[in-house]
């Protein structure tokens, strides 16, 4: 039977475009792009489940989702964003879910592989503290 | 070779070839154990599916492949129970599941006792035996040639002619070599291409990739070689450290051993720019991930071992969503196609119905000891959502709901096999009380709306710990409850039965 083998790996020249990755190299983004698993959600499915326990890190490709707290929409992402970070690092369950909008194709890091990821790609920590304190800045300035 | 009642007779005779072509309640495409398993579970409901086949016979996959002959999974001869108990396929991994003991084709009894990874040749011939003693009918020598929607169900084009049928299912393996976008990889042989192995012998082997077909080929050529470079991007996942399946497996971590120890096996993180021919093999030039900078690696043989991909003809342009570099299709818990209903499927490829993947262990939908117990579901499904059907489900009195929940987590072969992925499920029915509603995806009941409910699943969590995890729909909404593990894996002990009563305090009143 002929392999099947596609052109490029596109996964490479989407996380090369994201603001979380833009200190790697090209050898880097690949191994990145090995190190998560891909998944793929229907319109609809969710993908963080609130107060469940052991989800992981994602990373969308493309398509958008839905945070919603106890049924409400708080915001929407779309490629390029990540989410799960927080209940990742602080091994608790998701305060909110996350359901997919439109087909989603995302990257996801398991919890328990997140530190050693982390520790591995330093610039990767530093971005991600980032995301982290603008979401912290946002919701002060929304409670205010 | 000892003759045994059932075997080898499984090649049917020309003139008794089944399911012509016509109209049929579901179409099951292949003849590997995925499409075995399926076909029988849906005949013991009373839908009896017509099997088509490129084959000559049953066995799929198993009847070429893994390429050095033994499998990678265990079937125990003396597990605790025997047989007949309900932990046993969870020391079996390989066998099908029967409902009737006299149409057992259990590996031990093919095996030679020498190992418990059966040989590829022995998991063949209890797949022919299993076909032969279930009488499975299955036309072979068909081949399918394009898929149609139509206004009620699907036509497909084979062969032998059109069939028409509500529900097709596909189980047709990740069977179709795959190969890593990498410039100038063309050349390079497959891992189904390999070579016999004298032909490596003395010679340095470059391996793309490290997963367990990579490390299978690196085993085997071990003896052989006179150098073995395996290259991919990231380390290596290891089964013993994952805890999980998926990785690569102990049975073929000698060349790691031989790497750690720093022999004649290296095992790098590298990221291949490309690959070269040369005059008296290949060069391969990379960069290194986990210590970077540039490599070049020569080595007279070179194999890719990048996996495979799922050979789905037409079905992408008939609409179905892919992932995992178009080598999955995106799959519902219930294994249907996300983008068109009424294609389902089963064997391997169910794997792209991800689940939970709870603390990243993920299910072993992409072996036998993961799929066989897809498909029994299924066909649960199946009967009832096309079918009309509505199955029995027996009622329990409330005071057997915690032994009965406590039992299934200690011993179900369904939860062991498919962690945080297959879940037993109890539910409140106002008319009849307690109903046992059997085997259900826990992503299904996890996210589905339902009545009142408690599914009970086997999970791992980051520190290895084996342990029940209860989840409890109420008004609709879940909660999720960790019992404790247990050194020896019972969960029968007194603070479980105690833990689990609260838990399930007032839904079983």
């Amino acid at each position: 039977m002929q392999a099947q083998q596609p052109a490029t790996d596109d996964r490479i020249d989407i996380l090369a475009g994201m603001a979380l990755f833009a200190d790697l190299s090209r050898a880097q983004l690949e191994a990145v792009a090995h190190t998560f698993e891909e998944e793929w959600f229907s319109e609809g499915q969710r993908i963080l489940r609130q107060g469940l326990f052991g989800a992981g890190v994602y990373v969308i490709l493309d398509g958008e989702v839905a945070v919603r707290v106890d049924g409400e929409t708080r915001a929407t992402l779309a490629r390029g964003d990540v989410f799960g970070e927080v209940s990742a690092l602080l091994g608790e369950p998701p305060v909110a879910d996350v359901v997919a909008l439109r087909p989603l194709r995302c990257l996801v890091l398991a919890a328990p592989e997140v530190k050693g990821f982390l520790l591995t790609y330093p610039t990767v920590m530093y971005r991600m503290l980032q995301v982290v304190a603008r979401r912290l800045r946002h919701a002060t300035q929304w409670r205010g | 070779m000892t003759q045994i009642p059932g075997a080898g007779s499984g090649r049917p005779q020309p003139a008794a070839r089944p399911f012509p072509p016509g109209r049929y309640p579901v179409v099951v495409v292949g003849s590997g154990p995925g499409a075995l398993q399926v076909a029988y579970a849906l005949r013991r409901l009373g839908v009896e599916p017509a099997v088509l086949s490129r084959d000559e016979e049953p066995g799929g996959m198993f009847r070429h492949y893994p390429l050095f002959q033994r499998l990678i999974s265990w079937s125990k001869a003396y597990p605790p129970g025997g047989p007949e108990g309900r932990l046993y396929y969870w020391h079996d991994w390989n066998s099908l599941i029967v409902d009737d003991p006299q149409e057992r084709a259990l590996l031990p009894e093919f095996m030679d006792g020498s190992s418990i990874f059966p040989s590829r040749e022995e998991m063949a011939r209890s797949l022919v035996a299993f076909a032969a003693r279930t009488r499975l009918r299955v036309r072979y020598g068909v081949t399918w040639e394009g898929t149609r929607r139509e206004a009620e169900g699907f036509t497909l084009l084979t062969s032998d002619g059109a069939y028409q049928a509500r529900v097709l299912v596909f189980a047709i393996g990740m069977a179709q070599p795959w190969k890593a976008p990498i410039p100038g990889i063309e050349p390079v042989p497959h891992y189904v291409e390999a070579k016999p192995l004298a032909a490596y012998t003395g010679k340095r082997v470059l391996i793309i990739g490290k997963r367990n077909s990579a490390f299978e080929l690196a085993d085997a050529l071990l003896p052989v070689a006179r150098q073995l470079v395996l290259l991919s991007p990231r380390p290596p996942l290891l089964s013993l450290l994952q805890r999980s399946a998926a990785g690569v497996r102990a049975r073929y971590a000698v060349p790691y051993e031989d790497h750690a120890l720093g022999g004649n096996v290296f095992v790098l993180d590298a990221a291949i720019e490309r690959v070269e021919r040369t005059a008296d093999g290949y060069r391969v030039h990379a960069q290194g991930t986990t210590r970077p900078g540039p490599l070049v690696l020569a080595g007279e043989e070179a194999i890719v071992a990048t996996g495979f991909a799922t050979p789905l003809g037409d079905l992408r342009a008939l609409g179905v969503a892919t992932f995992a570099q178009d080598r999955l299709p995106g799959l519902t818990p219930f294994w249907e196609s996300t983008t068109v209903p009424g294609i389902y499927f089963a064997g391997a490829t169910s794997q792209g119905a991800v689940g939970l993947r709870k603390h990243g262990i993920p299910s072993n939908s992409g072996g036998i000891g993961g799929f066989r117990h897809n498909a029994r579901v299924l066909a649960r499904h199946l009967v009832e959502t096309h079918f009309g059907q509505r199955l029995s489900r027996p009622t329990l009195h409330p005071e057997a709901v915690v032994p009965y929940l406590l039992s299934e987590a200690t011993r179900a072969s369904e939860l062991w096999n498919q962690r945080a992925y297959l879940a037993r499920v109890v539910a409140v029915d106002r008319a009849r009380g307690i109903t046992d509603e059997g085997i259900q995806p826990l992503a299904w009941f996890v996210d589905a709306p339902g009545p009142d409910a408690a599914a009970i699943v086997l999970e791992t969590d980051a520190t290895g710990d084996h342990h029940p995890a209860v989840y409890v729909r109420r008004g609709g909404r879940v909660t999720e409850h960790v019992l404790p593990g247990d050194p020896l894996l019972t969960f029968e002990r007194p603070d479980h039965h105690g833990q689990l009563a609260d838990i399930l305090r007032g839904l079983l009143a």
